[in-house]
């Protein structure tokens, strides 16, 4: 079995996140991270590969992003991922989430991958939805939200949240499937595999390379105008109490309370 | 043409809040494009009668597509959607708030080709044109969507509100879908899996709610001798119901419930979008983290940065002694 985890580079949950109002985008500037989120689809790709109830042959790590994502890469194989493909090209910048489904289900393609893994959401843009459209892209089947994942021959056994408690589903592979954070709680690299991940195979590609019809991507290509940022209404900050005496501390929540009768 | 078609999600014989709000804010768009906001219900019950469906009409929709598919599932009801959406010309789906909505509504822009928007407020008409605003950035700024040819406009949890409209019965059409591939390769083994004790939490006055910072399961005993002390009940984020800390009976927002408390106390909870839908309305916030970088203090009215473990007992005790004194 071949398994391709999708990652990518979010800013720091640290450094504020802003928009660059001149183009519309995301300012993707400043300190840079692996998604939080995909840290539990490596450790799931890796916790199959070690469980043993199928052979796995190879982790494979993938990203679409500028070439500064390549770090996320290095944190990926660090993780455990044998190498790693970064899709990087002028042609993409300003892709939506269809455009960059797109893109990212052409560079799948070429891998050929028997499960596709990836984190519930991403921490910037919030796109909870890229596995759907990366799934429909390849015509795989695809769930979201995944918080437990058996493997068995040639398919899955998931079980997630949905609307109305908890679902049971199973899934023929080759499938999109991503995962909640409460899946597994991620490892910790080691210090070898953080000082051997620069060493692990890396394909570059350009949009070209992995066949993406370039008027379907990037800002032009993409089916959606974002802008006109506005701020949202303020709502009046509310009180802070940092906690050094309890006693006080408690005093203060309790004459909070009373004041909105909240006691009574 | 610009006809709205409305995903209307449904489980054992009764319709989704959300969705009916998307059918009433549906009508509403409609009638300002000079279009028909019609209904669409896919499923393989026999809950699923023409009453049913039929009964979408009072919230405005002036037809109703049922499909015989698979039901639980995103990739029946794309098929089902991406169907009646080119047989009939409809420029623009809408989904309500909730986690089926946001597979189905990415699974279709893919396959039409649409423009997608997830986790949308409101939703305004402008030169004809359907314009989707959605906040981004932890809510800190508000972005405008416009679409270049269809548009998917799926609604974040409680943004559109269910109105009757004194319509009558609408007119129930059958419509036979042929699965793509993909859809047929997933299959629901059980759905609906009640996990933990059946709670009532909607009707509290006062919540106490819990979230990963307690640590461990047995931290929620902290905030039941809490909630105990003020008379009220105990909430969980779907993080720590997920690990199976607490029942999914008492769990807040995207997946869980929504109530609107006159005291919603958090403590060890950050405060994600997925949670804050489902509590944003309770009348006063508290917040206890021990991070000062917590979403939540952004959206509370009193906020504590400090050590729950400490805070609670002695704010338990304080509250039993007002209360007995």
């Amino acid at each position: 079995m071949k398994i391709c985890v999708l990652v990518k580079e979010v800013p720091d949950a640290a450094v504020e996140k802003r928009i660059d109002t001149s183009t519309g985008r995301m300012d993707r500037s400043g300190e840079k991270n692996l998604n939080p989120f995909d840290t539990h689809a490596i450790e799931a790709a890796m916790q199959i590969k070690e469980g043993g109830a199928v052979p796995v042959e190879e982790v494979v790590a993938v990203t679409m992003g500028p070439e500064s994502a390549v770090r996320a890469l290095h944190k990926a194989v660090s993780l455990g991922a044998d190498r790693s493909v970064h899709l990087s090209d002028e042609a993409l910048a300003g892709s939506d989430v269809a455009a960059t489904g797109y893109a990212l289900a052409k560079t799948l393609e070429r891998e050929s991958p028997d499960l596709v893994l990836l984190g519930q959401q991403s921490d910037d843009g919030e796109c909870y939805t890229i596995g759907a459209v990366v799934a429909e892209h390849l015509g795989m089947p695809s769930l979201t939200q995944v918080i437990q994942i058996d493997v068995e021959e040639g398919k899955l056994r998931c079980e997630r949240q949905a609307e109305y408690g908890y679902d049971t589903v199973a899934v023929e592979l080759p499938a999109v499937i991503s995962v909640g954070d409460a899946i597994n709680e991620p490892r910790y690299p080691s210090l070898k595999a953080i000082m051997g991940a620069k060493k692990k195979p890396l394909d570059g590609l350009a949009a070209a390379d992995a066949g993406i019809d370039a008027s379907k991507v990037g800002a032009d290509g993409s089916m959606v105008d974002c802008g006109d940022f506005t701020d949202p209404p303020q709502k009046e900050p509310g009180q802070i109490i940092e906690d050094e005496d309890t006693a006080e501390t408690v005093e203060k929540i309790v004459a909070w309370l009373e004041e909105r009768k909240l006691l009574s | 043409m610009s006809d709205i078609l409305v995903y209307v999600l449904h489980y054992q014989g009764e319709l989704n809040k959300n969705s009916l709000g998307a059918v009433s804010e549906g009508a509403r768009l409609a009638g300002e494009l000079g279009g028909e906001a019609h209904a669409i219900v896919v499923g393989d019950g026999d809950d699923l009668t023409e009453d049913l469906a039929a009964s979408l009409g009072s919230y405005g929709a002036a037809k109703v597509f049922r499909a015989r598919a698979p039901e639980g599932l995103a990739q029946p009801v794309v098929d089902a959607m991406a169907k009646v959406m080119t047989d009939n010309g409809h420029t623009y789906a809408l989904f309500g708030g909730g986690l089926l909505g946001f597979e189905v509504g990415a699974g279709l822009a893919a396959r039409l080709g649409a423009g997608v928007t997830m986790e949308v407020t409101e939703v305004d008409v402008q030169d004809g044109k359907l314009v989707a605003s959605r906040p981004i950035l932890q809510d800190s700024k508000i972005s405008k969507s416009r679409y270049k040819e269809r548009g998917v406009i799926i609604g974040r949890l409680n943004a559109f509100e269910a109105k009757e409209s004194g319509g009558g019965a609408a007119a129930v059409e059958d419509v036979e879908v042929e699965l793509s591939p993909q859809a047929t390769k997933a299959t629901m083994v059980e759905r609906g899996e009640q996990r933990g004790e059946d709670v009532d939490i909607e009707g509290a006055d006062v919540l106490v709610a819990g979230g990963r910072g307690l640590g461990k399961a047995e931290g929620f005993g902290l905030c039941e001798e809490l909630a105990t002390a003020m008379g009220g009940a105990v909430a969980a984020t779907r993080a720590v119901v997920d690990a199976g800390w607490y029942p999914y009976s008492t769990q807040i927002g995207q997946t869980g419930k929504t109530v609107a408390p006159k005291l919603y106390l958090a403590a060890g909870i950050s405060g994600a979008i997925q949670h804050k839908v489902g509590m944003q309305s309770s009348e006063n916030i508290v917040a206890i983290n021990k991070d000062s970088n917590a979403p939540i203090f952004e959206f509370s009215d009193l906020g504590i940065v400090g050590d729950l473990n400490k805070i609670l007992p002695k704010l338990t005790e304080a509250v039993k002694a007002k209360k007995g004194g």
